[in-house]
């Protein structure tokens, strides 16, 4: 790799990002309605009033159209994995392929199945076999998201495994502490619950934009309620998860922590900064590319309380991490990039060794990556060993800041949403709030950008890393022309351009149709 | 199973499990309205994924470029074991 190509690394990026935040617009939508129809289809089953069902029929063509579009989106992004980026699904090995395995067999048989039965059953099978059939599907599809993210979450927190350094893979040592790792439960249950409160804000909207028009005011209302309650407590079920995690990263990725706070200093008693402006410093005399607040506002001890739940703790600021602080125990990356090398240099002459056919050497060598000791001291700093200059291991402030700010701000305004609609349409006055109905019409847009926030402070706040501290970005990447690379994010950007409209147009469509007899 | 005991109101119960199953589709998609023009969606898009995109533009990088698993292994760990000044900023 002589002088690797960034612009083939930074459009190897923009690729996969492209292609991951456009598998997600589709993916929150399918989770948060197959819920939100299946509570409704419940009503109509416990109640026998068949406006439940008119109701039911239309929030699942909706999603139908949802679905169709956005299934198999995400396979794009497998074969970019073994395209883009063949160093890393090599080095990942079995870990990134078991779930993914199991999340295919999952939603081929319990998606494929049960949604045939959800939208081809009406008047075929049974009410209660359809409508376990709807519940199925939403539960599969939750399900379905489990694997994928309990692999994302290994890549923040890698665990469970062990590395051979024969073939250069991490292999499975313990399937249930990759499945199970606190990184991956929240992973998984704030990423769900935040695809079950855009499911309830859409569902809001739309209905919102019904009762403006004079149109359907029933049908709205009742939509709005089961969705505000829905919305309610899965938006409380969010502030858990999102707490959780917030401390997960404050343990096992405190730089991300750090940046996404814009702390460069630590301290015990920690504020927390509700909103700020960054800048850069004038005249810029860091040597960490550092930035600082024009202005902010702070909660005091907010931070300390949110990363340790004690409001004294010490919160390693980005200086701490970079530099190390004795004091807490924090070893410098100028030390790690040290460790990373000989954890390289260990991998490059144990290979070396075999080729000379020297086994004393091979063998001294290849124990190191048995010994536990070795491996927390040495491999466990194995990507740092790629970088010279510490400045290069931090990842954008200003990105992971503002990203987690506006998901942050964004979910309380969700909160507030959901509490005005519930009592507005239970007190029977939502009719009247029409600038109320307006503002919900443009929620729908807002809770897509924050749940993008979410995964931009997620993949961004963790840069350099591909594979937390194992493996940067920089090395995951295939070595191929650049120019390839650009050629297939056009064509991608293209085709989900069209899928895009293609969804907008069809879902306004039967949106204006309304609910008649809930169609196919 | 569970689909045997379905109650079909246009098929006779004389039809098999694999018949019932076969026309429970049929008609299924046969009576779609907006679910044509889906799986005119989705057809097509499988087609460009893994037709065209599959086929031109995303080979298996490892799977092409050499014949064993061995070889594979070798040229990652070549790649990763590079001295570090090789490796340019992020």
């Amino acid at each position: 790799m002589e002088n690797i190509d960034l612009a083939l690394v930074n459009w190897s990026r923009l690729q996969f990002g492209l292609t991951a935040m456009f598998h997600w617009v589709f993916v929150p939508l399918t989770l948060g309605l197959s819920f939100i129809m299946a509570i409704m289809e419940t009503i109509y089953v416990r109640t026998g009033n068949p406006e439940w069902k008119r109701i039911t029929k239309f929030w699942m063509i909706l999603f139908a159209v949802n679905f169709a579009i956005g299934v198999a989106t995400g396979l794009i992004l497998e074969f970019e994995f073994g395209t883009n980026w063949s160093n890393y699904s090599w080095f990942v090995g079995d870990i990134f392929g078991a779930p993914l395995a199991i999340e295919g067999i999952m939603a081929f048989f319990l998606e494929s199945t049960f949604v045939a039965v959800m939208f081809f059953g009406w008047e075929k099978v049974s009410k209660r076999f359809h409508l376990v059939s709807t519940w199925l599907v939403a539960v599969g599809a939750s399900l379905s998201a489990l694997w994928i993210l309990v692999a994302n979450a290994w890549m923040q927190n890698p665990t469970g495994m062990r590395f051979n350094p024969d073939t250069a893979r991490n292999e499975m040592g313990n399937f249930w502490e990759v499945l199970f790792s606190n990184t991956a439960i929240n992973k998984f249950l704030h990423t769900v619950s935040s695809g079950y409160v855009l499911g309830a804000i859409f569902v809001i909207g739309i209905s919102a934009w019904f009762i403006l028009k004079k149109r359907e005011v029933l049908f709205a209302k009742r939509s709005m309620l089961v969705a505000s309650i829905f919305g309610l407590i899965m938006s409380l079920f969010l502030i858990v998860t999102g707490d959780e995690s917030a401390r997960e990263i404050a343990k096992v990725q405190p730089m991300k922590f750090a940046a996404m706070e814009g702390l460069y200093e630590g301290r015990n008693n920690a504020p927390l900064v509700v909103i700020g402006l960054i800048q850069n410093p004038d005249p810029d005399t860091t040597q960490l590319n550092e930035k600082e607040f024009a202005f902010k506002v702070e909660i005091p001890n907010l931070l300390s309380y949110m990363a340790f739940l004690d409001p004294n703790a010490f919160v390693p600021g980005i200086r701490d991490l970079v530099r190390g602080n004795r004091d807490q125990g924090i070893i410098s990356y100028y030390e790690r990039i040290k460790r990373g090398k000989v954890a390289i240099n260990t991998l490059a002459e144990y290979k070396e060794a075999l080729r000379n056919g020297d086994e004393v050497r091979s063998g001294m060598l290849r124990a190191r990556f048995d010994d536990p000791h070795w491996v927390n001291t040495y491999f466990k700093n194995f990507g740092y060993g790629y970088y010279d200059d510490p400045a290069d291991l931090i990842p954008s402030v200003p990105v992971a800041f503002y990203s987690f700010h506006l998901m942050v701000i964004l979910g309380g305004l969700f909160l507030i949403v959901f509490i005005l609609t519930a009592f507005w349409v239970l007190k029977d006055t939502i009719e009247t709030k029409r600038w109320f109905l307006r503002v919900a019409i443009w929620t729908i847009p807002l809770v897509y950008i924050a749940g993008m926030a979410g995964w931009l402070l997620a993949e961004m706040g963790r840069q350099p890393w591909v594979i937390q501290d194992l493996m940067p970005t920089l090395a995951a990447v295939t070595k191929i022309e650049a120019s390839s690379v650009q050629i297939t994010f056009w064509l991608f950007a293209l085709t989900f351009t069209i899928l895009a409209i293609a969804e907008v147009r069809i879902m306004l469509a039967q949106i204006k149709k309304g609910p008649k007899d809930g169609g196919k | 199973m569970i689909i045997l005991s379905c109650s079909f109101n246009h098929l006779t119960v004389k039809k098999n499990i694999f018949q019932r199953v076969f026309y429970f589709y049929y008609e299924g998609f046969r009576s779609m309205t907006i679910g044509r023009t889906l799986w005119m969606i989705i057809l097509i898009k499988l087609f460009i994924m893994f037709v065209i995109f599959r086929l031109f533009f995303f080979p298996n990088f490892l799977n092409t470029n050499f014949d064993t698993d061995q070889e594979r292994s070798d040229h990652v760990i070549e790649e990763l074991t590079k001295p570090s000044n090789d490796y340019g900023k992020h």
